[in-house]
């Protein structure tokens, strides 16, 4: 990297990649619930309405199916409009104008329309916040042709996608974990892309390869560094951007080291993580072999306040750690 | 009003044939509405429509032949064959599309209209809905969201007054669908959307207020559709067949024209109905030259899921 960085939190590389398309695009608004001087629900809009005033950065009502249906209608005529939703659960408010107006206006037109809007929402649980502020819904978007779901782990990815996001010419639904907000990393001061669709190998190794999103992709580092000094090599792979996913870096990786642990904090059954292990099985097969494979994902339950049970609710560095031993443990592996 | 009238009649007739696969909400009745309405928008201007929509699409200027095209499934339909009668588009007379969910047009016309505050033009939006859809939550939402920021779009309700199957009148506890407009700070009209000319100037006057940075307008335009709801909807059992009777024989939106016409003399009924002949020619010719053209390619299925790709 020629350009110079210095060490920022995800939060603030959010900020920056919104002041940054601001700067360089007229077409590119905001709106959003408490997104002016309040800074929006978790601080990512902080200071942007005094910078660009409240013509572009637009404090919505409470009123999500008009906020994002007018997001809509705004892509469709010209504009780059970047959609912040306080809560990813608040989502389901929006759901027909995400999944039956943006998705699908331009396959059912026939290319007559873009859409270009960002849909940027914090989720993910770990604050307290009970059932209905702490979920883990991306993979419903996965669902549906016509979106893009991204879904960046650190400082560096979140400033770089979420400018590629609003350069992208489709509907980007884009996760924030909450618990990154705080992480540091090094970030370009100045404009840049992280690829959408492109993964991401974090750490590299040569026992096992976890496949891992969001705020997982923290706890499999942290934990990868401990059972190094156990004497596991653990390689970690990002995928970044769910849809359109690389399954080529992912495989690349499962190919050498021939096992692999898919975590998600989403629930796990039906989650992202099924289709993560439906491909890897399905591009193995056409070699005609199989990785030895675990999934670990968010408990069957509502996710409860209590923080007691609520650390129950989600794979911790324990569950991952005694994964990674399972699958490395010699009485069950296979050929 | 005559070529809507004569398409409408002409896609029943070509649904009957088996031509059509998918299903039609046909609007014949409500010609003036979508007429005295639309006539007064130019192309630069916007439109969403709703699943009831062929006389919208028609009357703000797209042709009947790739709209016949589009509902034949065929590639040379206004959607490539992708869209279907319901939600055929046509990006270059403003038509930003019709929709098969019922309300969600509201916000996306009221986001047109924002695109249209923040690029400093004087365009405006039309957006269509029916007296069901004043139900929906996005038409409240909508309404609120164009009131605040005193956005350029017009809600054109057409009162039908049946949504499917359910009178308006079982399903909101007021005698006027207008009165909504108060709830938003917006005005609201109640007008008889088959009087042409009432129809021209109520809009007009929204257009006018949209266009000098005014806001929004909310019309409410009391209608009926001679046709079931649906091409399912045959029998029409929630009606009552005087009723029916009545709105077709007494108040027929394209008869009231034309004896206004003819009373003041403007046009001769002999010229009339030599237009009328040439409209339909026209409407006939287009859907014989749409029953021959192809279908999509296979590979059609793949394209425009994404932009870009």
């Amino acid at each position: 990297m020629s350009q110079p960085t210095r060490k920022i939190t995800y939060l603030q590389a959010i900020t920056e990649a919104l002041d940054c398309a601001l700067k360089r695009d007229p077409q590119v608004f905001l709106m959003g619930e408490d997104i002016g001087i309040y800074g929006g629900g978790f601080g990512a809009t902080k200071g942007l309405e005094e910078k660009y005033g409240v013509e572009r950065i637009r404090s919505t009502p409470i009123s999500e199916s008009a906020l994002v249906g007018a997001a809509v209608g705004a892509a469709m005529t010209g504009m780059r409009p970047v959609v912040e939703l306080q809560f990813s659960d608040f989502i389901t408010i929006a759901m027909d104008q995400i999944v039956n107006q943006a998705a699908k206006i331009h396959y059912m037109h026939n290319g007559q329309f873009k859409v270009p809007l960002v849909i940027r929402t914090p989720s993910g649980s770990g604050t307290g916040a009970g059932a209905q502020h702490s979920q883990s819904l991306e993979n419903w978007f996965t669902h549906i042709p016509g979106l893009k779901v991204v879904q960046p782990s650190s400082a560096y990815d979140a400033k770089g996608l979420l400018l590629a996001s609003i350069k992208d010419n489709n509907p980007v639904i884009f996760f924030e974990h909450k618990l990154c907000y705080k992480l540091e990393e090094s970030v370009p001061l100045d404009y840049y892309e992280v690829p959408l669709g492109k993964a991401c190998r974090v750490r590299e190794g040569s026992d096992v390869t976890i496949v891992a999103t969001g705020y997982m992709v923290y706890k499999a580092k942290r934990i990868a560094v401990q059972l190094e000094k156990e004497g596991y090599s653990i390689e970690i792979i990002d995928p970044r951007t769910l849809v359109p996913l690389d399954i080529q870096t992912i495989m690349q990786s499962v190919f050498k080291t021939k096992r692999v642990l898919v975590v998600t904090e989403e629930v796990k059954y039906s989650g992202f993580g099924a289709e993560l292990v439906a491909q890897i099985i399905e591009q193995s097969q056409l070699d005609h072999w199989m990785p030895k494979m675990m999934r670990l994902g968010g408990e069957f339950v509502p996710m409860p306040a209590a923080a007691s049970l609520e650390k129950l609710a989600v794979p911790n560095e324990k569950s991952i750690a005694q994964a990674v031993k399972t699958l490395c443990s010699d009485a069950t592996s296979r050929s | 009003m005559w070529q809507i009238r004569f398409f409408e009649e002409h896609v029943e007739a070509l649904y009957r044939l088996g031509h059509i696969h998918g299903t039609l909400h046909l609007s014949i009745g409500q010609e003036a509405c979508a007429v005295g309405s639309t006539g007064l928008l130019s192309h630069l201007d916007w439109m969403t429509s709703t699943h009831r929509n062929h006389g919208h699409c028609l009357a703000k200027g797209t042709d009947p032949y790739p709209m016949f095209a589009e509902i034949l499934g065929r590639s040379t339909g206004t959607n490539g064959g992708k869209g279907g009668s319901m939600h055929i588009a046509d990006v270059s007379v403003g038509n930003l599309g019709s929709n098969g969910i019922v309300g969600a047009g509201f916000p996306i016309a009221t986001g047109a209209a924002l695109t249209a505050k923040l690029t400093g033009t004087e365009q405006v939006v039309l957006s269509f809905g029916g007296d069901g859809a004043t139900n929906e939550g996005s038409f409240h939402e909508a309404l609120n969201l164009a009131s605040i920021w005193q956005l350029p779009v017009i809600f054109f309700i057409e009162n039908n007054q049946y949504a499917m199957s359910s009178s308006i009148q079982e399903m909101v506890n007021i005698p006027q669908l207008s009165l909504r407009a108060t709830s938003y700070g917006i005005p609201g009209v109640t007008i008889d959307g088959n009087d042409l000319v009432e129809v021209v100037n109520t809009t007009w006057h929204a257009v006018q207020r949209a266009r000098a940075g005014e806001g929004p307008t909310l019309i409410e335009a009391f209608t009926y559709r001679y046709k079931g709801h649906s091409k399912s909807d045959t029998e029409r059992i929630y009606r009552t067949k005087v009723e029916e009777e009545l709105w077709e024989q007494k108040l027929d939106p394209i008869d009231r024209t034309e004896q206004l016409l003819q009373r003041h003399g403007i046009v001769s009924k002999a010229q009339m109905e030599h237009d009328k002949m040439v409209i339909y020619e026209e409407v006939i010719q287009s859907a014989q030259r749409a029953l021959q053209d192809p279908i999509p390619e296979d590979s059609e299925l793949y394209t425009y899921v994404y932009a870009d790709e």
